[in-house]
């Protein structure tokens, strides 16, 4: 599946929701469902401090794929993280560098991604993207 | 004393926003240690002055010009008579009481703090209580001591005690704390400091909203707070010093409206106030927030201290009822401010929910680090009310963290 293809099959999952609870409890759920980060990982290279909650990230190289992983201390980052996670993970450097994240503005939770919100999820993506370009790089 | 609910109703209509809807609910604003909405009439004011007044300050011959003069003016005495303090040239408008605070250390530190002097300062500052200090300190080579605090959040006054010696220049410390609303006993601390030869700062952000401040009383050395958390604009703060304090000192900034004559090769300076005043300073919002303070004096300080006692009273019994709730901050005296987390739950996570409720509070460290670290935690949920709050809305975000609770378990 393409980033645009699980882009529209997340935006397809949430307009089965009717409110915003629903949503939450969405999110939450995913946020707790998230595969954690390993250990080794949760340290001060691999955080990405946000005021308000943190988000610790890591990123693997296989067959010429990205794989990221991805940890937070607040469960609704946790989730936002999940949504992010399945749309670049697994996908070519190249790929990850040129994605348009226009899903989190479909699916309401653009504000979460605003850079006032302080939660690091911002700084998350832009980090995805270094990683990613780094790796196209070293392949050029 | 019981306040009627139409009194409240009443009040309540005075503020345009209090009845705005956030996310199809009717807003509950529980972020007015962060800052306080505004009544009409100081919105009206500022629409007031640049409609009627605008003009700028001072040196002007013309009408406009006076008048906008003797506004600017008029808010300096009200804010004299706010705080008792002996003259009108000892209050001097800043942008907020972060720049009070590096007025002080900038220009008194330079002065009269020097190497292998100290300045305390305690765990429960706001950062800008704190930053300003530690970079005199490292300019100048002086060392910050720090005054502990207990479990109740609560200064220990032993210790501050025992930090005080002939070394100790400057002792800086909130009246109020934003993160936890503990009152200190800044009268006692500024009299125990005065007896080692040391001055006193005291940031009143967070005191001089909600109850009365005699400068003269405290013997407060230098006293600041800022416009905007007491019904007044943004940008605008006050610095009290006393006056032989602020006529030793050099200005902090050079400009405009600060000076008696410039020559190419230097200058002498003007006469307390404007000494500290360099620019055009922020006139409407100085002018608006004279309507503030006559609004806040007719509204009655007693009023806003009873209003404020029972909200913090009722909020903390009902949030205490809430099973896995910890409240953060349990001072003896206290402000109406309630710091608490839900155990197992992010307060990030509870901010963004409640959020959706339409309930304003705060999350997060509030500016004050040192306070989540002598506590282990990461931040806390913050709801600081004001006088214009009611016990309708603290059901209200008791729901909410009801509600909370069941999403996250």
């Amino acid at each position: 599946m393409t980033i645009e293809e699980k882009q529209a099959e997340i935006v397809e999952e949430f307009e089965l929701f009717d409110d915003w609870l629903q949503k939450y409890d969405y999110l939450i759920e995913m946020g707790k469902s998230l595969p954690t980060i390993e250990e080794a990982y949760k340290t001060e290279d691999h955080l990405i401090k946000g005021c308000q909650s943190q988000v610790w990230l890591n990123a693997a190289f296989n067959g010429g794929k990205l794989d990221f992983r991805a940890d937070s201390d607040a469960i609704i980052t946790k989730g936002i993280i999940s949504l992010l996670i399945r749309v670049l993970s697994d996908e070519k450097p190249q790929d990850i560098v040129g994605a348009d994240l226009h899903f989190i503005d479909e699916i309401g939770l653009k504000d979460h991604l605003s850079p006032t919100r302080a939660n690091g999820l911002l700084s998350m993506v832009k980090q995805m993207k270094y990683y990613a370009l780094a790796y196209q790089s070293k392949q050029a | 004393m019981s306040i009627s609910t139409l009194d409240i109703a009443q009040i309540r209509a005075d503020f345009p926003i209090l009845s705005e809807k956030v996310n199809d609910h009717d807003l509950v604003y529980f972020d007015n240690a962060a800052t306080s909405q505004k009544p009409k009439v100081v919105i009206d004011a500022i629409s007031n002055y640049y409609t009627r007044i605008n003009s700028n300050i001072h040196r002007g011959v013309h009408y406009l010009s006076q008048r906008a003069t003797d506004a600017f003016e008029e808010t300096r005495i009200k804010v004299q008579q706010h705080l008792n303090a002996a003259h009108s040239h000892e209050i001097i408008f800043t942008k907020g009481t972060t720049d009070g605070i590096n007025l002080v250390a900038s220009s008194y530190g330079h002065s009269f703090i020097k190497e292998g002097d100290e300045v305390i300062i305690t765990n429960m500052e706001h950062h800008s209580n704190i930053v300003p200090w530690q970079l005199i300190c490292a300019q100048v080579g002086a060392s910050l001591k720090i005054v502990p605090i207990n479990d109740a959040g609560e200064l220990d006054l032993e210790t501050y005690k025992k930090l005080l010696n002939e070394k100790t220049k400057l002792v800086a410390v909130n009246h109020i704390s934003n993160a936890l609303g503990t009152i200190n006993d800044v009268k006692e601390i500024t009299k125990a400091a005065h007896a080692v030869g040391a001055v006193v700062l005291i940031d009143g952000a967070q005191s001089v909203p909600h109850m009365n401040v005699d400068v003269q009383d405290l013997d407060a050395d230098f006293y600041t707070f800022s416009a905007h958390k007491m019904c007044g604009p943004t940008g605008l703060g006050v610095l009290y010093g006393k006056e032989d304090l602020l006529n030793s000192m050099p200005p902090y900034q050079g400009g405009g409206e600060m000076i008696k004559e410039v020559f190419l090769d230097h200058s002498t300076f003007a006469d307390l106030p404007h000494k500290f005043e360099a620019g055009t300073p922020n006139i409407s919002e100085v002018v608006a927030f004279g309507t503030a303070i006559d609004y806040l004096n007719e509204i009655g300080w007693d009023f806003i201290h009873d209003q404020e006692k029972e909200l913090l009273d009722y909020a903390t019994a009902k949030l205490s009822s809430i099973e896995g709730l910890k409240i953060y901050g349990e001072a003896e005296k206290k402000a109406s401010v309630i710091s608490f987390l839900l155990e197992g739950i992010h307060p990030y996570d509870v901010g963004m929910i409640l959020d959706k409720l339409g309930i304003a509070v705060r999350t997060g460290h509030h500016c004050t680090q040192p306070i989540m670290d002598r506590f282990g935690i990461p931040g806390t949920v913050r709801a600081s009310f004001a006088f214009y709050n009611t016990t309708e809305e603290i059901d209200r975000l008791y729901e909410g963290l009801l509600r909370v609770k069941t999403m996250f378990s």
